[in-house]
Order: C-alpha cells, then sequence, then structure tokens
C-alpha cells in the first residue's frame, strides 16, 4: 500500500515541475516589499508606458494606497491620463489610434506578469537593438519584429545585436540514402552599446528591475495580502488539528 | 429542549433522519487513510457551490465583458481575489479527491456485489463534474479558455454526418462565441450543479441502503449481536464525524497552502495564457486542456490512423480467436463475430479522429462496467494475488503518465526515447486493458482466504 | 465498544473546546464572503465627490445631479421660499433638525444648508426611497390645498416635506430628507460628497 501512494507521488513530481522554452531569460529579483523600488518603477510605468498601453484593471488610489503614496501625491505625479484617483489606469493615446500608428493595439499590461513573467518583462526591456530593416527602426531578441518602438532608448543608449553563425549538421535519410546537410543559423551572441544613453548599464538595469517589480505588483496586489493571511490560516488550523485529533483519540478509546 | 424536539419529530422525522444516517448508522470500524475522501468530495462540493454563487454575484457571462468581470473581481471586489482562488483551486481538488475516491473503490472492490448502484451513481457524479468543469473553464473567458472549447467541441465534428451540426449546436455559432459564453453558464451555475445534487444524494441514499464496504471486503452485516447491531460496526456519530473532522483539517491545510501560497501551481491550476482576454486570431503555443483531462487528452490524441489499424487489426484477431477457441454456443459465436466485422468495416470507413473520439468515449464507459468486470471471489486487495495487484499498479501509472503527457506537445520527448504519442498509445492500450482484460485475470488470479471479521492493526 | 473508565467531564471538555474554535473558524472564514458583498472599489470610486456648477441655477429652480447613484436636489430658494420656513414649525416632525444622522453639523438650522438661499438634499424619500417631486407652487394652485406652503412631495405613498426637505406631520415618512455632506469651492461651484479641505478617499 504505501509503495503504491509512494510510486503515485514519485509520478506527479516531474508533472509539477516547470519546463521553460523559448530565448534565453535574465533572471529578475522580485522584492514586493521594496516599496521604494516600486515607487520608482509606478513612476516609470505612468510617465512612459501609460501613454499607449493601459493597464485597466488598477485603480490609482488602489495604487496610491499599496505603495504608500498619498492621493494628494498620486494627484499631483501620476494622474495624467485621468481625472480621478478613483479611477482605472487607462492609457492616454486612444486604442484606436494606436493600431492607425503602430499596427496593433498596444495590450492592456495590468497582467504582463502574470501572462509572460517577470524574467520575460526584465530581458525584453534590455533586449531592443537597432534595426534599419524594422518598421520602428527598433528590434528586440526576445519579441522579434515587436512593433512596439524603444521608448527608453534616450536612458540605455543604442545597441547593437551581435550574432554568430553555428553550423548545423543534420543526418536525415532522403530516398533511401544516408544525406547530411550542413545549414547556418543566426544566433544571438551579446549586444554591443553603439551609443551610451544618459543611464549607465547599470543604472538602467536597475531602472528596468523597479520597471519590472512595479509589473509584478500590478499583476497581483493582492498577493502580499494573500501570503499574510495564509500564514494565520494555517496557525489557525494547526492549532485546530491539534484539538481534532485530541477529541479523535478520546472518542476512539472506545473502539477495541 | 426535548419538547421542541418531540414538536418536531411529531411533524418531520428529524430524530429518525439523523439516527438513521449519524447515531445509528453503523459503519465499520477499521475505515483507514482512504475512505477521507468520501466526506472530503462533499466538502468540496459545498465549496464550489458556496464560492461560486458569491463569484456569480460580480461575474458578467458576456464574451465583451467576462473577462474583466473576472478581472474585477480579482482587483476591485473586497475579498474576491480569495473567493476566486478558492473556486478555481477547488476545481482542481476535487478531481484529486474525486479520482483517490475512485481509487479506493479499486482497491477494496467498493463496486462489487451489492455496491453497482452506488459506483454507477458515483461514476455519473464523474462525468458530469467532467462537464461542469469543461463548462467553467470557459467562463473566464481567457484565451486559454476559449482555444480549449474551440477544441473539444470540434472533437464532436468527428461523428459522421451529424458531427458539423451538432457542434454547431453545441455552440449555438460557427465558432465559440458569445451564445457558447452564455449557454455554458447557464449550464454550470444552474443545471449541473441540480444534477450533481442530486445525483450525490443517489449515491448516497444507495450508500446508506446496502452499507459501506471496508478495507477488508467483508460484510459486517453477516455478523449481528442480540441487538441486531453489526459487531464489526460503530456508530457513525460520534466516531466517523471526530475522526473526519480530522481529515477535514489536514484537507484544509492543504488546501489553503494551495490557496494562500501557490494559487496557480506553477500554471497547472491556473494558466499562463489564461491571464490574457480570449483573442480568436491566436491559438496559445501549447494548447491542453487542465491536468484533470489530460489522461483523457492524451488518449484522444494517441489514435493516429497507423495506431488505430494496428490496434483494431489485434482487437479482432482476439476476438476471432475467442469465438473459434472456446466452448461457446452458436449464437455467442455468430455475435462475436459480427462485431469483429463491424470493426473491420468501420476501420474503412471511419476516420482517425473518431477513432480517438471512441477510444476516449469507452476510457470513461468502461468504469462503469467495472461491477461486472471484476471476476474475483474476493474484493480487497488485501486478499487478492498478484495478478490483479499489479494490473492495478500498471492502471495507475498509466493514468499518471497519461495525464502528465497530456500537458506536453504530442512531438516532444519527455519520457526516456520515444516521442509523447508514442508514449500516450502504449499507455492507452495499459489502460484499456485493465478493464478489457480484467474478466480474465481477476478469475485466474490466486487470493488468499479472507476474514471471517475486519481486522484491525 | 464500551464506554467503561471514560472520562466523560474531559469528553464533553474536548467536544466544547473543539467545536467552539471550529465556530471561530466558520466565523473568520465566513468573514470574507460578507464583506465581499460591500460596495466595491468601482462602486467607491464611482461614489466620489461631484462638482456643481450653479452660477446658471436661477432663482426658484432647481437642479438635479446624480451622486453615488442618488439624485441630489440643488434649490435656490426665493425670499419667499425662505420667509416661510419659519411659519412652517408647528406643522413639522423635526423643524430644528435635531436628528443628527439626517444632515451634516453646518446643516442644523431651518434652512437646513450652508447658505439660506442654495438647498442641497438628496432626493431620496425617508420613507421607502422614492424621488419626491417639486411642489414648489404655494396655496390652492398646488392641488394641496390653500395651506400648502410650497415644498416637495412623493407621489408614491404622498409623504411631504417642505422647502427645507423637512417632513411634514401626518405622512408616511418619519425624517427629514438628508443633506450630503458638501462644500463651496467657489460662490458658484459646489462640491457634493465631500466637506473636507484635504480631500481623503471618498
Amino acid at each position: 500500500m504505501k509503495k503504491i501512494v509512494l510510486s503515485l507521488l514519485l509520478a506527479l513530481l516531474p508533472a509539477i515541475s516547470h519546463a521553460d522554452e523559448g530565448p534565453k531569460l535574465d533572471h529578475v529579483k522580485i522584492d514586493l516589499s521594496d516599496r521604494a523600488s516600486l515607487q520608482r518603477g509606478a513612476r516609470i510605468f505612468v510617465n512612459y508606458c501609460l501613454s499607449c498601453h493601459s493597464a485597466a484593471y488598477l485603480r490609482y488610489n488602489r495604487m496610491g494606497h499599496d505603495l504608500g503614496i498619498s492621493n494628494e501625491l498620486v494627484k499631483q505625479d501620476l494622474l495624467f491620463a485621468a481625472n480621478k484617483v478613483g479611477d482605472r489606469m487607462k492609457a492616454v493615446m486612444p486604442a484606436a489610434d494606436a493600431k492607425k500608428w503602430f499596427g496593433v493595439a498596444p495590450p492592456d499590461l495590468t497582467l504582463e506578469a502574470r501572462y509572460r513573467g517577470p524574467d520575460w518583462i526584465y530581458t525584453y526591456m534590455r533586449s531592443f537593438y537597432r534595426d534599419p530593416k524594422s518598421f520602428s527602426g527598433w528590434n528586440n531578441t526576445v519579441f522579434p519584429h515587436v512593433a512596439m518602438p524603444f521608448v527608453l532608448y534616450g536612458w540605455q543608449g543604442e545597441q547593437r545585436a551581435v550574432f554568430r553563425t553555428k553550423k548545423i549538421v543534420s543526418h536525415v535519410v532522403e530516398n533511401g540514402k544516408p544525406v547530411t546537410e550542413v545549414s547556418e543559423e543566426k544566433i544571438f551572441d551579446h549586444f554591443a552599446l553603439v551609443k551610451p544613453g544618459t543611464m549607465t548599464p547599470k543604472q538602467y538595469d536597475q531602472a528596468i528591475r523597479d520597471l519590472t517589480n512595479f509589473m509584478a505588483y500590478m499583476a497581483e496586489p493582492t498577493k502580499l495580502e494573500r501570503i499574510r493571511v495564509g500564514v494565520y490560516v494555517l496557525i489557525f488550523l494547526a492549532v485546530f488539528l491539534v484539538l481534532a485529533i485530541l477529541l479523535k483519540k478520546e472518542y476512539w478509546k472506545d473502539i477495541h | 429542549m426535548q419538547k421542541i424536539m418531540t414538536w418536531i419529530d411529531d411533524r418531520f422525522p428529524l430524530t429518525k433522519v439523523w439516527n438513521e444516517h449519524l447515531a445509528q448508522y453503523y459503519a465499520p470500524k477499521n475505515f483507514n487513510f482512504w475512505y477521507y475522501f468520501g466526506s472530503l468530495a462533499l466538502l468540496v462540493l459545498v465549496n464550489q457551490i458556496v464560492t461560486g454563487i458569491f463569484l456569480t454575484m460580480s461575474y458578467k457571462p458576456d464574451s465583451a465583458l467576462a473577462f474583466a468581470s473576472v478581472q474585477y473581481i480579482m482587483y476591485d471586489v473586497s475579498w474576491g481575489w480569495l473567493i476566486r482562488y478558492m473556486h478555481a483551486v477547488g476545481a482542481s481538488m476535487f478531481f484529486i479527491v474525486v479520482y483517490l475516491h475512485m481509487f479506493r473503490g479499486l482497491l477494496y472492490g467498493s463496486h462489487r456485489q451489492p455496491r453497482e448502484l452506488i459506483w454507477i451513481f458515483g461514476t455519473l457524479i464523474f462525468v458530469a463534474l467532467m462537464a461542469e468543469a469543461f463548462m467553467g473553464y470557459l467562463l473566464p473567458w481567457g484565451n486559454m479558455s476559449y482555444w480549449g472549447a474551440q477544441v473539444i467541441i470540434s472533437l464532436f465534428t468527428a461523428i459522421p454526418v451529424i458531427g458539423n451540426g451538432l457542434a454547431q449546436w453545441i455552440r449555438g455559432d460557427f465558432v465559440v462565441s458569445d451564445a457558447t459564453l452564455n449557454r455554458f453558464f447557464a449550464f454550470h451555475v444552474i443545471a449541473l450543479p441540480l444534477v450533481l445534487v442530486a445525483l450525490v444524494f443517489v449515491h448516497l441514499v444507495a450508500l446508506h441502503k446496502v452499507g459501506s464496504n471496508n478495507p477488508d471486503g467483508v460484510e459486517i452485516k453477516k455478523k449481528k449481536d442480540a441487538k441486531g447491531i453489526p459487531l464489526d460496526g460503530i456508530p457513525f456519530h460520534p466516531y466517523y464525524t471526530v475522526k473526519d473532522i480530522v481529515g477535514v483539517t489536514v484537507f484544509l491545510m492543504v488546501f489553503s497552502a494551495i490557496i494562500f501560497f501557490v494559487p496557480t501551481l506553477g500554471g497547472h491550476f491556473l494558466e499562463r495564457d489564461n491571464f490574457i482576454p480570449a483573442n480568436i486570431l491566436s491559438t496559445p503555443l501549447d494548447i491542453h486542456p487542465l491536468w484533470y483531462f489530460t489522461p483523457f487528452y492524451s488518449m484522444l490524441r494517441a489514435s493516429t490512423n497507423q495506431y488505430t489499424h494496428g490496434v483494431l487489426v489485434v482487437c479482432t484477431v482476439l476476438v476471432a480467436a475467442l469465438a473459434f477457441f472456446t466452448k461457446r454456443g452458436f449464437k455467442a459465436k455468430a455475435i462475436t463475430v459480427i462485431i469483429a466485422a463491424l470493426m473491420v468495416l468501420g476501420l474503412y470507413t471511419l476516420q482517425a479522429k473518431l477513432w480517438g473520439v471512441i477510444l476516449m468515449g469507452s476510457s470513461i464507459v468502461l468504469i462503469f462496467f467495472l461491477p461486472w468486470l471484476d471476476r474475483s471471489p474476493v474484493k480487497s486487495i488485501r486478499y487478492r494475488g498478484a495478478l490483479y495487484k499489479s494490473a492495478l499498479a500498471l492502471f495507475v501509472v498509466s493514468f499518471i503518465l497519461l495525464g502528465y503527457l497530456g500537458t506536453k506537445s504530442p512531438d516532444a520527448v519527455s519520457l526516456f526515447l520515444f516521442k509523447n504519442l508514442a508514449w500516450g498509445q502504449v499507455l492507452t492500450l495499459v489502460y484499456l486493458a485493465f478493464f478489457v482484460l480484467m474478466p480474465w485475470y481477476t478469475k485466474i488470479d490466486k487470493t488468499k482466504p479472507v476474514p471471517e471479521r475486519v481486522t484491525t492493526k | 465498544m464500551s464506554e467503561d473508565g471514560v472520562d466523560r467531564g474531559k469528553r464533553r471538555f474536548l467536544t466544547a473546546l473543539t467545536a467552539g474554535v471550529g465556530t471561530v473558524g466558520i466565523v473568520f472564514a465566513a468573514t470574507p464572503f460578507v464583506l465581499s458583498m460591500n460596495p466595491s472599489a468601482r462602486a467607491r470610486a464611482a461614489g466620489a465627490p461631484v462638482d456643481v456648477d450653479i452660477s446658471k441655477l436661477e432663482l426658484g429652480q432647481m437642479l438635479v445631479v446624480g451622486w453615488r447613484g442618488k439624485p441630489v436636489y440643488i434649490v435656490n430658494r426665493t425670499k419667499a421660499m425662505l420667509a416661510q420656513l419659519p411659519n412652517n414649525t408647528p406643522l413639522l416632525v423635526d423643524p430644528f433638525s435635531k436628528v443628527q444622522s439626517q444632515q451634516p453639523p453646518y446643516a442644523e438650522n431651518i434652512y437646513r444648508a450652508r447658505k439660506p438661499e442654495i438647498l442641497v438634499v438628496l432626493g431620496v424619500c425617508t420613507h421607502l426611497g422614492c424621488a419626491p417631486s417639486k411642489a414648489f407652487t404655494v396655496g390652492v394652485p398646488s392641488g394641496f390645498g390653500a395651506n400648502w406652503p410650497g415644498g416637495f412631495f412623493c407621489h408614491c405613498h404622498g409623504s411631504k416635506y417642505d422647502m427645507s426637505g423637512r417632513v411634514f406631520k401626518n405622512v408616511p415618512a418619519p425624517m427629514n430628507l438628508d443633506v450630503p455632506p458638501y462644500m463651496y469651492l467657489t460662490d458658484t461651484l459646489i462640491r457634493i460628497g465631500s466637506d473636507k479641505k484635504k480631500q481623503g478617499a471618498a
């Protein structure tokens, strides 16, 4: 019996591990309790992202409350796209105009960190490079041919993507005969900073980390509360479990 | 107090019901770990109904509003996030509990005579639950919701002649649309819950008529004392109520730990692709149902043309062999030959897609027939031989692996050298063989003598 | 099964304790569900203060604006209307606005207003919540008899209020009309829903 249970659990293990595919992403450390970082991220988001993207499920006053920014400060510093602090964070630019200019409507970003994951956002925002062939003049290694122009290029500067070619040798069977095919593939290697921006690479990474941190907060504003409540719930249940076991043992004294 | 009770009892059989189903309902005294999952399933059902009612207060069954209304619950409604997580995680927990509850039946022969009807009602609950979960999954109107529904409803198009019309009838449109969402909402919040509750009721009525089985598979009603009380029975209340409180608390700790610390369980309980609204122009890259459907999904995918050919040829040969090498009457032989002929005919007229649906359908239909497929003289695994034990182990492993493979792309290689598709095909056979070969291996299996009374360690 | 040597007291104590703690747990578990039925962040945002320009409001006229999904009546009262108010006293249930929940402190006067001329009241009958109609015409032409001093009339169940929204005796409504919190941002701009200089979460 125990063996069956054990093998059940073992078989479940691989199902729980998550396999990632796609481009290699840089890891970013998310700290939702770092209010200073969240506030800096909020500022970047409202000033740059919110011009085109909405974050329509979050309200300004909720954000202010969670990040420790007073309603007056929210109104003064962050309220460009709305009238009231209780409003949702809508984009400045109407979606229809954006679609006309960029070809696609910029997606709502409230849940982006839950959809793509923080690492994706962090890497994506640091992976724009000059590409004259592209419509906006920019391309991205994480999201090739993305319609979004690189808004923060003043900060990061201009970088060039350096590719290396890799020979791919594959053995295939064609018409019953083994054939060796050699093809070349362009693989992204690294970025080279061509024109520095107003920030050093380190400062820029920090700014993007703040932005990513904020977007992780935005995707689930209740996360810290959720964990806090969870601890209390589990403590309560643990106490109750002790009582329940004592009660069960007491009654089961009757059963021989 | 006594007066009030008399007053009520004169008008409503409260004391009688209490006694018959709790205080004087005698359950075997040797229930073990596996006997928690029945009451836990009831608990999860209540959780789903209560959280569901509160979600319905803020949810909008409209394709233009549904996704935003779910986010409204998550962002704007006080404690809405908790209620939504309880419902979403609860759905997965429901299946975990029900799968374990069904496995208990296989372990101890709870489906065997005289409990066949309990098993059939239970399997009906399982089918209704699958429909309930499938329809509920569309409601958030995320991209995975949308494409999941699109794919599963398209299964019906495999049925010859009426397939396309049937799929359109289910959707109420030519694609999954607002009409589909609205009717799924109606089924999910009222029609299927009513069916579920009614089925749970008859499941329990049938159980209390014959009494519970136990890990020894012994009928406790055969040995009674002078008062007619089973010697190995103890009143459900207080003994099993206090025991179930312990089980419920442990379960709630696991449930809460998931809700509060890992509500998406790494994308297995809430998928990443459901955090963006339904997009009719873009299918998620890896599309698969939630984990509780993936075993069946794997079987659906397993049927390619070659595979169904192979399976059918083998089946036909087996049927023919049965017809000619056993001592049966002419009638029985004629029927087997006709079945074999029909299968060969089907092989050349039906698409592989339909065979996939048939395969998946039979994987569920076979569950209903378990009480009659099992020919062993004993019920409990404790007194069964190596054959049944190995068959059950293989079955469990195949079910779990099918579930795992169902979450992966069919062309990828997740286990050893073979593609997921090939593994799925092999494991589907293992799953089906557990049922189809059961009359044979349970009959020839060596069994141990069953004790007269239940055993307690 | 036998109950020999059972400590009944201990058993009763454990049962009571577990039941007690379990009840506490159920109350805790029920709380989020009860609270979830309160106005959501959206409803609270919709309940945010409303600014109303009254520069175009003529003498004797009424303006209706929505605030928190309720009608707010703003009336620019004439001299005659104001002069009539003290005469209504014997006919009224609460002539001096003693029921404190019905108005902010600055409206606890016979005008029930910050500035006597401008009346700001919720157009919600205190009986069962209908919106009373204006019945500003005095005397016989009003249809309420020669003694009608002008005011509001609720057509649902016949409750009557005077020009300050004060309820008359012998009508179904028990209390005066509510005066919402409000303030003058300028002489002609009223903010309804807030009366504090610093605007908090409404």
